[in-house]
């Protein structure tokens, strides 16, 4: 039975559906009315609190004692619920079993380990750039661009094999879906997950990982004792997950950002060393991830509201990312702004370790684009990609002009 | 809980780099355990067990403490320091001068002694050197794995957190050398076996002697962490210095208590950070030259040493001058 009062006098209630296709189209007038009602919200849907101010968002990410995540990231609680997958020793682990995936992961993906990529990647950047210019200056960003770059140099940096590289797309879409209710997403996916989990998982193992990249360097990690040998497929295969759609949708996120703001694709063109944070701008004012779950440890007191243990709390990171209360003009795309200390990648115990990877596959994407493009805008009509997780595109037809 | 005493990151202005002395309790003969607090009360940086923290005290030594406390409680640290008569004057300030209301600086926490994924564990200290062992027994607890703890000490008045270990019954062998002469290694050891893990802290000829005991185990199964008061080299400063900034050609001037990256920011120059703890990575800087005072959690002694980079949201300067790729 669901309840449609609040279970709390003087808590805030929406019945709202964060995961319904109208709010996946356009989240932001949720993301404002949930900031406004207060600094927690029940959804009387589905029995959660939810958390869309900075502050809020900012102290439940970092407070793992008393937010965890081993309980499941996702509406689905762990505790009461089989998971679809077996839980991932990162994401939805506590300490202390996440500490050793986590330093391994923190050394494998670290900015020390990625100087090697960095020459290798731009170079790659600049060919396919030119590939798509020389093909003409419309075409359709998503594909052209934001997936071609990470599944051009994502899976070879992992090690994979050259086959079914074209399954990481819709294995990590369903990922992300499965964090959210089982709705028609949940449904659309569910057919193919016996197939995409075996061949992801077939990719975790030593025999399939090619010397150098980031799968063998995990099961090195195995062989020195900071992993167990079955520790390590599970930690390749957060890499499978989290690794290729995220990137994705983040280059599609700045490169709509910069269609739409042609004033701030010549600031970038001026001063090309804006990359970094033209991204990372880019991750706060779209937040690729929009939301993650957490799971009470015990009763926590969030302004006036004592949530009782065991209790699930929906963050959204989006919401957090365009905090008037934080962030000056937060609706702006604007490459003056310092955007640190966005919760776009997450904050604390769990934030990305995979960002440095994410930030230097957008920054070589941009500074080739930037060399090349005088002025990009749109072309077409855009059309969303919906996911229970992710702020994603499915089209973004773009006319460039060349420099 | 949540509520208005919580940090926020990124906020400029926050000193991230010290710590106040909240407690000094004396714990055994010669060892007091100092609890200590973000000046605001706020959250500390998150750890493992085997981390340890450096703190620049107010006479200039910078010291390396194992943290000994529980990471449950994310307000505060404990760590426990021996009074060594012989050492070059940390511990004697520590137990002499340090009082509680004190404030002394903060790098890391850092952990170059992580508990590796095991079945079963055995534990050996040998003095002082149970604080990083602690955190290691409770998470071994936590797991439910098996564990055994070998405590060896001078004499038992000597020999701290015996009230703590005394919860875990048979687990905890307490060996006193006025009681039981050394250690007998081998026999706590028994038959090498696979999946087993040995931690060993403690003064250098028991860590020695452990080597030669763990000869014939597995490759890999022993971990060690010397547990010399490690002196490191230049000491803290306490002065401004400089910050030159070569691609945009500017220079600051870094006060104590003002983050480098605040004050790279205040010149008008962006560096983008997240954590602002030096955990993240993401403000990592090329150095081109000085030398950095590192008190991130992310290099270890010989990236350290290497003087390339530094995390500048709390990494500091030992040299008058640092010039940075900016
Ligand atoms: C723009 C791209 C990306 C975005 C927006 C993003 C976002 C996030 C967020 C918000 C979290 C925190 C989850 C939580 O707190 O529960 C996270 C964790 C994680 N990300 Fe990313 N990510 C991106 C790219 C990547 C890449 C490229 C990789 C792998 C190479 C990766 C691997 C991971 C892993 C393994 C975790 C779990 C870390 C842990 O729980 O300790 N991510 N990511
Ligand atoms: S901001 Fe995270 S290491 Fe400096």
């Amino acid at each position: 039975m669901t309840r449609t009062t609040s279970p709390t006098a003087g808590l805030p209630v929406s019945d709202a559906d964060p995961f319904g296709h109208e709010v996946l189209e356009d989240p932001l007038p949720l993301h404002e009315q949930l900031r406004e009602a207060g600094p927690v919200t029940w959804l009387s849907r589905y029995d959660v609190h939810a958390l869309a101010r900075y502050e809020e968002v900012h102290a439940a990410l970092v407070d793992w004692q008393q937010f965890q995540s081993a309980a499941g990231v996702s509406l689905s609680n762990f505790r009461t619920e089989e998971p679809w997958r077996p839980p991932s020793l990162l994401l939805e682990a506590d300490p202390p079993r996440h500490d050793a995936p986590r330093r391994v992961l923190t050394s494998v993906l670290g900015p020390r380990a990625l100087r090697q990529l960095r020459e290798r990647w731009a170079a790659d950047a600049e060919e396919l750039v030119d590939q798509v210019l020389a093909e003409g200056t419309e075409f359709d960003a998503v594909p052209a661009l934001s997936q071609a770059f990470p599944l051009r140099v994502f899976p070879d940096a992992v090690g994979l094999g050259p086959d079914g590289r074209e399954n990481l797309l819709p294995y990590g879409d369903h990922a992300f879906n499965a964090f959210g209710p089982s709705n028609d997403l949940v449904a659309r996916g569910a057919p193919r997950v016996a197939e995409l989990s075996g061949w992801v998982g077939e990719q975790c193992r030593r025999e399939s990982l090619a010397e150098g990249g980031f799968g063998a360097a995990i099961w090195a990690a195995a062989d020195r004792g900071d992993l167990t040998p079955q520790q390590a497929p599970l930690v390749v295969r957060s890499l499978l997950t989290a690794g290729v759609d995220t990137t994705v949708h983040g280059i599609s996120a700045v490169l709509y950002a910069f269609a739409t703001n042609p004033a701030q694709w010549a600031r970038l063109r001026a001063d090309p060393s804006l990359a970094r944070v033209a991204f990372d701008e880019a991750i706060r004012w779209e937040s690729p991830v929009q939301t993650f779950f957490r799971t009470t440890t015990t009763a926590v007191r969030i302004g006036d509201t004592v949530v009782p243990e065991g209790h699930k709390i929906l963050m959204f990171l989006a919401a957090a990312n365009r905090d008037p209360r934080r962030w000056t003009d937060p609706d702006a795309f604007d490459l003056g702004r310092d955007p640190s200390g966005h919760v776009g990648f997450g904050m604390g115990l769990h934030q990305c370790v995979g960002q440095h990877v994410a930030r230097l596959e957008a920054e070589s994407v941009l500074t080739a684009l930037a060399r090349r493009v005088a002025r990009i805008e749109l072309a077409g009509p855009t059309r969303r990609h919906h996911n229970n997780t992710l702020r994603a595109w499915d089209s973004l037809p773009m006319a460039v002009q060349l420099a | 809980m949540l509520g208005v005493q919580q940090r926020r990151a990124g906020r400029a202005g926050v000193d991230r780099a010290v710590v106040r002395v909240a407690e000094k309790t004396p714990v055994a003969d010669g060892v007091v355990t100092l609890t200590l607090a973000a000046p605001d009360g706020g959250r500390l940086p998150d750890w493992t067990p085997g981390a340890h923290v450096d703190l620049t005290l107010d006479n200039g030594l910078t010291r390396q403490y194992s943290l000994c406390g529980d990471r449950w409680d994310a307000r505060s640290y404990r760590v426990g320091v021996l009074l060594e008569p012989a050492g070059r004057g940390g511990s004697a300030y520590v137990h002499q001068q340090l009082e509680p209301g004190h404030v002394v600086g903060l790098g890391g926490p850092r952990n170059d002694f992580p508990l590796v994924p095991a079945d079963s564990y055995l534990f050996v200290a040998g003095g002082i050197g149970i604080t990083p062992v602690l955190p290691m027994v409770v998470q071994a607890e936590l797991l439910r794995l098996d564990w055994r703890l070998l405590y060896g000490g001078r004499q038992r008045s000597s020999m701290a957190f015996l009230d703590e270990l005394a919860a875990h019954g048979d687990r905890v062998q307490v060996r006193p050398q006025d009681e039981h002469g050394l250690l007998d290694l081998t026999g706590f050891l028994g038959e090498p076996r696979p999946g087993t893990r040995v931690y060993g802290c403690g003064p250098a000829p028991l860590l020695t002697a452990l080597e030669g005991a763990c000869a014939g185990w597995p490759p890999r199964t022993l971990h060690t962490e010397r547990f010399v008061a490690a002196e490191r080299g230049a000491p803290v400063r306490t002065t401004p210095f400089e910050v030159e900034l070569h691609r945009s050609g500017r220079t600051v001037t870094v006060a104590p208590g003002t983050s480098v990256l605040d004050a790279i920011a205040g010149a008008g120059v962006e560096v983008l950070s997240s954590c602002r703890q030096g955990t993240c990575g993401t403000c990592e800087t090329t150095v081109l030259a000085g030398q950095p005072d590192h008190r991130d959690a992310l290099l270890d002694d010989e990236e350290r040493a290497a003087a390339d980079c530094m995390y500048p949201c709390v990494s500091r300067s030992c040299s008058d001058r640092l010039v940075l790729d900016l």
